[in-house]
C-alpha cells in the first residue's frame, strides 16, 4: 500500500511541471502563436527560483520570482514575433538557447548547493487520512495551483468573452482586425502568460521535485510540454490526462531501473521522450481532427495593414 | 425620388470631405468627398482597384487617412478603430467575410458586440432578428459547414444587432445566386423603409441601377461624378467607372466541331473530401471539345476549388480512366505529367498557388513550365536552370500580354491583380496548350486587363484548343462561353448551349432548387 | 510600426547579418561593463586575440567545420520548410555508424577504412534523419518535436554504447571506446602548424556543391518553392513528401559526416560525450549565414570563434564560459530582427500629407 500511494505521489510530483508548461503553451497557441521557447522559459524559471529561494530563504519568493522571470523572458519572443513579424519557430528556438545559456550562466554560482524545498501542505486530519490522504490533501502547493490553472484556464476560454476574444484571434486573424479586435495585444498577453507558466513549471522542478540546480535541469520537459499540447488537441482538460501519462512513464522507468530488471538504464531513461514520439503519431495520424482542432492561424505571421 | 439634391441639411447623416489614403507610392483614395443621407441607398462604384474598399475601411476604422476629415451628423469625427465606428452607429459586411470558421454563429456574432451579454442570450436575438428580417439562420452552428450564402446572413445579422444607421455592403451580391441577390434586396428596401441609410459598394451596374437612389463614382482613387443611377444607362455608367469605353469581346462563332475527338473529357469523377471544410465532387462527368469554351458556374465553395485540384492533377484519382487528356488516360497522373500531355492550368488563388509571392516573374514562369519546357529552360543530368532562355520568354509573355510592371523582374507580389493573372495566363498560352483550365479568370481584376484577358481565353479556343473556364461571374460565363454548365454542392449539371441559358434557370442551377 | 516592401531589399539582405553582429558585440560591451570588465579589453580578448597565433587558427577550423557542414545542411531542410532540429542527435547517428570499423574491426587497417567510416556516417547521419522524415509524411507528425526528441534517445544510446558493448577492453573501465588505429584517423592538413584536419575542407565543399545545387538547379529551385510556399509547390508538380524525406535525409547526411569527421579527426575514439551542442549551434549558424551556403561559412567562423574566445576569456579574465552560449542566443535573436527589414521597411511615425485646396 505504501508504495503504491508514493508511486502514485511522485507521479503527480512529476506530472505537475509537464501540466503548468503545456496549459500555458495552449493558451499561446489558441491565440495563434507558436512559442517554442518552453524549455528556454521553464530553465529560466528554474533557475531563478531557485536563486531566489536560496538568497532570501523563502521558497515562496522563488515561485513568485520564476513567473516573473518566466513572463519576462517570453517577451523579446512576443517583441520579435509580434512587433517584428519574425518567424515563429526559428525564434521560438532561438528563446530556448538563450535561455539555455543565460540560466547556465546564472545558475554557475549555485551549482552544488543544497535548496529549500517548498513544504508539503499538511491539513490536520483530512491529510492523515489512510491512503486518499496524503494523495489529495498532502501535496505540495504548486499541484493544488496546477489544477486549479486548468481549471480556470478552460472556463476562461470557453465561458468568457475574453476567452472568446483569444480563441478568435487564434482562429483567423485577418478577421479579429477588421472586427476591431487588437490582435496584438491579445497575443502579447497570451504569450507573457504562457512565460509565466513555463516560469512557474520551472520553479516546481528547482524547488519541489529536486530541490537543488543543475544545469539543463528541465531535460527536454519544455519539449514535452509542447507536445503536450498537441496530444491534448488544444483542450484544456485532456492535457491533464497527457501529463500524468508522461509522469507515469517518467516513474515507471525511474522504479524499474531500481529495481535493476537488466534492461540497460539509458534505454528505460529514453522512455519518455520515446513515448512523446509515439503519443504525437497516434494523435497525429488523425489528420481529420488534428485539422479540426488546430488553431487556424497557428504560427501565421500578422501584419495589420493601415 | 431622393435624388442629389437630398443630400443637404439635418438630412445628411455622413459627410467626408477630401480623404486621403496612400500606401507606398499608391493613393489610393486621392481627396475623396461623399456624403449620404438617411434613410437612402447610396452606390459606391468603381472597378477593381478604384479605392472603394480602402474608403469604407476608413469609415469603419480599420485604415486611418492621410488627410481629410469625416463627419457624423454634422459633427466632425475620427474614427479610431472599429469599436468606435459601430458606437456611432455604422455597421459593416464584409466582402471576404470577417468570420471565424471554428466557431458558431453566435459566437461570432458577439465577438463584434460590446457589453458582456452571454452568447446564449446573443443567439436569442440573432434568432429574433433573423426572423424578422427574413434572413434564416441556425445560431448553434459551425461557420465552417456554413455555405457563403448562410455566412452573409450571419454577417448582415450580426450588423443588424448592432443597430447601426448606416450599413455598408461591400460587393455583397458576388458571393450569391441571382434570386439569393434578389431577396438580399427586398431586406436592403426594408432597411432603407425603416430610415436606415446603406452604402451599397458594387460594379454591378444593373443591381446599381435597381436599388440605388444615388451614385457616387470612384476611379484610380478619385471622385470622378455623382449622379442618379436610375437616370443612367449602364453603359454610361460604365464610361464613368472606367474612363474610357472597353473593347467587348469579340467572339467568332466555334467552328462545327462535334465531329472532333474531345481534348478533355471527365468521367464520373467522385472524390472524397480533404479535410474538415472541403467539399466532395459527385459523379461528374464533362467533355470539352476543341475550338470551345466551356463554363462552369456556380456558388464559391460548391466544389470548384477540389474540381480544379482534380483536373489539373494536384490531388491524382485512383483510376486513370476518369480523366482523358488528348484521348490519354491522365487520372492518375501528376501535374506535370497533365502539362506533358499539352495542358495548361490556371488556378484561383494568384499569389500562393500559381506564383510565389515572393520570386520574381521569371523564376514565377519556371514555376510551372520547370518540367514541361525542360528542354529549353533546364538541361543537364542537373538539370542545370538555364536563365537566359527563362528570361526571354519572360519577357515575352510580359509584351504580349501588355503585363504593367515597376521593375525589370519584380517579385510576383509587386504587381497588381490584373497585370498578375495577365502574366499567370500568358505563362501558359505561351506554350500554346491544347487544353486550358482556368479557375476565376477575372477575380478582382481590373476592367482593362479583364478584357484582354477573356479576349485572349477565346481566341485560344478559336484556334482549336479545349478551354475549360470556373468562373463565379455570371456576365463573364455568358461573354465568353459556348456551353455553360453548373456546380452545386460538389456536382455538376449537364451542359448546355449558351444560347438555351438563362439567368433564371442557371441562378436556380446555383442555388440547388433544380 | 512595421510597412511591407512590394520588393524585398536586396540592401538589406546583405547588411542583415553585419548589423546583428554589431549589435551581439554592443550587447557583449555591455554584460562584460556590468560584471565589472573593461569592455573594449574584454571583447579584444573575445573575438581578435584567438585570431592571432596560428595555431589557434587551426582551432578555430576545428571548432568551424562541423557548425559549417551541419549548417549547410540545415539550410536545405530549413529553406524547404522542413525544421530538422535533431542534427546534434544525426550528428551523433554518423559518428557511431561510422565508428563501426575502427571499434568492431580494428585490426582491419586498410586505405578504404576511413573512406568507409565517411560513407557509414553519411549514411547514418540520413537513416537517423530519416525517421522525423517518415513520421512526418506518414503520420503527420510535428517534425520539430520528434526530431528533438530522437537527440536525447541518441545521446542516451551513445552512452549505453560507450559504458556497454563499446566500451574499450583495455580502458580500466573508462566510458570510452578504443582509440582509433592510424589508418581509421582523419589526416591533418597542415600537421607542422597546427590540428585543422580535413573537417573544415569537407565543409567548404558542402558548403559550394550546395551554394550551385541551391542557386543553379531544377532542384534547389524546388527547395526554394516548398519553403515559400507549399501550396504553389504542389501547383509546380513537386512531390512534397519525397522533399521531406531529400530534406532530413541530406542534412542528416552532413550532420552525420561532420559526426565521424569529428570523432576521427578531433577526438580519436568514441566518449559518452563528442559534442559541445554543435547540432544545436548550427542552427544559429545557420540563420546568421541567412541560410545561403557561404554566409554559413562566414557565420561558422563567426560562431566558432564565440567558442575559442569564451575559453580564452574564462582563462585570462575568469569570465564564465557559459557566456559564450548567452552571446549566441543573443545573435540569434539579432539576427532574426534585423531579417524583418529585409521585407519590412519600419516607420516612426505616421505619414502626414498636407490637404490639398
Amino acid at each position: 500500500m505504501d508504495i503504491l500511494q508514493s508511486i502514485l505521489l511522485t507521479i503527480a510530483t512529476a506530472a505537475t511541471p509537464l501540466l503548468i508548461a503545456a496549459i500555458g503553451e495552449l493558451v499561446v497557441e489558441r491565440s495563434g502563436v507558436l512559442n517554442l521557447g518552453v524549455e528556454g522559459m521553464m530553465v529560466i524559471g528554474a533557475v531563478v527560483g531557485f536563486a531566489v529561494s536560496l538568497s532570501t530563504g523563502s521558497p515562496w519568493l522563488g515561485v513568485i520570482a520564476a513567473i516573473i522571470a518566466g513572463a519576462l523572458f517570453s517577451l523579446p519572443f512576443a517583441f520579435l514575433t509580434l512587433t517584428l513579424v519574425t518567424n515563429q519557430v526559428a525564434t521560438g528556438l532561438a528563446l530556448t538557447l538563450a535561455g539555455l545559456g543565460l540560466s547556465g550562466l546564472i545558475g554557475e554560482l549555485f551549482v552544488g548547493q543544497a535548496g529549500v524545498r517548498l513544504a508539503n501542505i499538511h491539513i490536520p486530519f483530512f491529510s492523515d487520512l489512510p491512503f486518499v490522504g496524503r494523495l489529495l490533501f498532502g501535496q505540495d502547493p504548486i499541484f493544488y495551483i496546477s489544477l486549479l490553472l486548468v481549471a480556470s484556464v478552460s472556463w476562461f476560454l470557453f465561458k468568457t468573452r475574453a476567452g472568446l476574444t483569444l480563441r478568435s484571434v487564434g482562429d483567423n486573424h485577418t478577421s479579429a482586425h477588421a472586427l476591431g479586435i487588437p490582435v496584438v495585444k491579445v497575443r502579447y498577453l497570451a504569450v507573457m502568460f504562457g512565460g509565466a507558466c513555463a516560469g512557474l513549471a520551472g520553479a516546481h522542478l528547482s524547488l519541489v521535485y529536486t530541490p537543488q540546480w543543475v544545469e539543463n535541469m528541465t531535460a527536454g520537459r519544455g519539449w514535452i510540454a509542447l507536445a503536450l499540447v498537441v496530444f491534448a488537441s488544444w483542450r484544456p482538460w485532456r492535457v491533464v490526462g497527457g501529463a500524468y501519462l508522461f509522469g507515469a512513464v517518467t516513474i515507471g522507468q525511474l522504479h524499474a531501473q531500481a529495481l535493476g530488471l537488466g534492461i540497460p538504464s539509458q534505454l528505460l531513461s529514453s522512455l519518455p521522450y520515446l513515448a512523446t514520439i509515439v503519443v504525437l503519431v497516434l494523435i497525429s495520424g488523425n489528420r481529420r481532427l488534428t485539422m479540426m482542432n488546430t488553431p487556424a492561424s497557428l504560427g501565421r505571421p500578422f501584419v495589420a495593414d493601415r | 425620388m431622393a435624388g442629389a439634391q437630398m443630400a443637404s441639411g439635418d438630412r445628411e447623416l455622413l459627410h467626408v470631405e477630401g480623404v486621403t489614403k496612400i500606401f507606398g507610392s499608391l493613393r489610393a483614395c486621392d481627396s475623396v468627398t461623399l456624403s449620404i443621407s438617411k434613410g437612402e441607398i447610396h452606390a459606391l462604384l468603381g472597378e477593381n482597384g478604384a479605392g472603394k474598399s480602402t474608403l469604407v475601411k476608413m469609415l469603419y476604422g480599420t485604415l486611418q487617412p492621410n488627410a481629410g476629415s469625416i463627419s457624423w451628423k454634422g459633427q466632425q469625427v475620427s474614427i479610431a478603430n472599429p469599436n468606435a465606428a459601430r458606437h456611432l452607429g455604422i455597421g459593416m459586411v464584409f466582402q471576404h467575410f470577417s468570420l471565424f470558421d471554428a466557431l458558431s454563429a453566435a459566437e461570432n456574432i458577439a465577438l463584434a458586440l460590446s457589453g458582456d451579454a452571454s452568447v446564449a442570450e446573443i443567439a436569442e436575438k440573432a434568432r429574433t432578428i433573423s426572423q424578422a428580417y427574413g434572413l434564416p439562420l441556425d445560431p448553434s452552428s459551425l461557420v465552417g459547414d456554413l455555405s457563403v450564402g448562410e455566412r452573409q446572413r450571419i454577417e448582415i445579422v450580426r450588423c443588424l444587432l448592432q443597430e447601426p444607421e448606416l450599413i455598408i455592403l461591400d460587393e455583397p451580391t458576388s458571393v450569391l445566386t441571382p434570386q439569393e441577390a434578389d431577396k438580399l434586396f427586398v431586406t436592403l428596401e426594408r432597411l432603407r423603409d425603416e430610415g436606415k441609410s446603406i452604402l451599397y459598394i458594387s460594379h454591378r451596374l444593373d443591381e446599381v441601377k435597381r436599388i440605388c437612389d444615388r451614385a457616387t463614382v470612384l476611379r484610380h482613387g478619385k471622385v470622378v461624378g455623382g449622379c442618379d443611377p436610375r437616370a443612367e444607362t449602364a453603359a454610361s455608367l460604365a464610361r464613368m467607372m472606367v474612363g474610357n469605353d472597353i473593347a467587348a469581346v469579340v467572339r467568332p462563332a466555334p467552328a462545327n466541331c462535334v465531329a472532333a475527338a474531345p481534348l478533355l473529357s471527365i468521367k464520373n469523377l467522385s472524390q472524397k473530401p480533404s479535410g474538415p471544410f472541403s467539399m466532395a465532387l459527385k459523379d461528374i462527368s464533362l467533355e470539352v471539345l476543341p475550338g470551345e469554351v466551356v463554363g462552369i458556374a456556380g456558388v464559391a465553395g460548391n466544389g470548384q476549388g477540389e474540381f480544379f485540384d482534380a483536373v489539373s492533377g494536384e490531388r491524382r484519382q485512383a483510376d486513370a480512366q476518369t480523366i482523358l487528356i488528348r484521348g490519354t488516360p491522365a487520372g492518375n497522373m501528376g501535374i506535370s505529367e497533365r502539362r506533358l500531355l499539352g495542358a495548361g492550368f490556371v488556378p484561383e488563388e494568384r499569389l500562393g498557388h500559381g506564383a510565389v509571392p515572393t520570386m520574381s516573374l521569371s523564376d514565377n514562369l519556371f514555376l510551372s513550365r520547370a518540367v514541361s519546357d525542360a528542354k529549353a529552360f533546364a538541361t543537364g543530368p542537373f538539370s542545370v536552370i538555364n536563365r537566359a532562355s527563362i528570361s526571354a520568354a519572360a519577357t515575352r509573355i510580359v509584351q504580349v500580354m501588355d503585363v504593367r510592371k515597376s521593375a525589370e523582374d519584380p517579385d510576383a507580389a509587386a504587381l497588381s491583380g490584373g497585370n498578375l493573372q495577365k502574366f499567370l495566363i500568358g505563362r501558359e498560352l505561351d506554350r500554346n496548350p491544347s487544353v486550358l483550365v482556368i479557375n476565376q479568370p477575372t477575380w478582382g481584376v481590373d476592367a482593362g486587363a479583364c478584357a484582354r484577358i477573356r479576349q485572349s481565353i477565346v481566341d485560344l479556343a478559336r484556334g482549336g484548343a479545349a478551354v475549360l473556364i470556373i468562373s463565379q461571374d455570371l456576365d463573364e460565363l455568358f461573354e465568353i462561353s459556348d456551353r455553360l454548365a453548373v456546380m452545386n454542392h460538389g456536382r455538376l449539371s449537364i451542359p448546355m448551349p449558351i444560347a438555351d441559358a438563362t439567368l433564371e434557370h442557371v441562378g436556380m442551377l446555383m442555388g440547388g432548387a433544380i | 510600426m512595421l510597412v511591407k516592401r512590394p520588393q524585398h531589399s536586396a540592401l538589406f539582405s546583405a547588411l542583415s547579418p553585419f548589423i546583428a553582429f554589431g549589435l551581439t558585440l554592443l550587447a557583449g560591451a555591455i554584460v562584460f561593463a556590468l560584471s565589472g570588465q573593461n569592455p573594449l579589453a574584454a571583447l579584444y580578448t573575445y573575438f581578435v586575440e584567438p585570431l592571432s597565433e596560428v595555431w589557434s587558427l587551426h582551432e578555430l577550423a576545428i571548432k568551424a567545420a562541423p557548425l559549417i557542414l551541419i549548417a549547410v545542411g540545415l539550410s536545405v531542410a530549413y529553406q524547404s520548410n522542413n525544421w530538422n532540429i535533431g542534427a546534434e542527435g544525426q550528428f551523433i547517428a554518423g559518428a557511431l555508424m561510422g565508428s563501426i570499423p575502427p571499434v568492431m574491426f580494428p585490426e582491419w587497417q586498410s586505405v578504404l577504412t576511413l573512406p568507409v567510416m565517411l560513407i557509414l556516417g553519411l549514411i547514418g547521419g540520413a537513416l537517423f534523419g530519416a525517421i522525423p522524415a517518415l513520421l512526418k509524411v506518414r503520420f503527420n507528425t510535428n517534425e520539430i518535436l520528434t526530431s528533438l526528441m530522437l537527440v536525447y534517445v541518441m545521446q542516451l544510446f551513445l552512452d549505453w554504447m560507450v559504458r556497454g558493448p563499446w566500451r574499450n577492453p583495455e580502458g580500466n573501465n573508462f566510458p570510452e571506446t578504443r582509440r582509433f588505429n592510424p589508418m581509421a584517423v582523419l589526416p591533418e592538413l597542415m600537421p607542422s602548424s597546427g590540428r585543422a584536419n580535413w573537417g573544415i575542407l569537407f565543409a567548404v565543399i558542402a558548403a559550394v556543391v550546395v551554394w550551385y545545387m541551391m542557386k543553379r538547379t531544377k532542384r534547389g529551385f524546388d527547395i526554394r518553392v516548398q519553403g515559400a510556399s507549399p501550396r504553389a509547390a504542389r501547383f509546380a508538380g513537386i512531390d512534397a513528401p519525397r522533399m521531406v524525406f531529400f530534406a532530413f535525409m541530406f542534412s542528416g547526411a552532413l550532420a552525420g559526416l561532420a559526426g565521424i569527421s569529428e570523432v576521427s579527426g578531433a577526438i580519436g575514439q568514441l566518449r559518452p560525450s563528442i559534442s559541445p551542442g554543435y547540432g544545436f549551434t548550427a542552427i544559429i549558424v545557420a540563420f546568421l549565414g541567412r541560410l545561403n551556403p557561404l554566409g554559413i561559412v562566414a557565420a561558422g567562423l563567426v560562431l566558432a570563434l564565440t567558442y575559442l574566445g569564451g575559453e580564452a576569456a574564462q582563462i585570462s579574465l575568469g569570465l564564465s564560459d557559459k557566456l559564450a552560449r548567452v552571446f549566441q542566443g543573443m545573435l540569434l535573436f539579432f539576427v532574426l530582427a534585423c531579417d524583418t527589414l529585409i521585407h519590412y521597411r519600419i516607420l516612426l511615425r505616421k505619414p502626414v500629407v498636407a490637404r490639398e485646396g
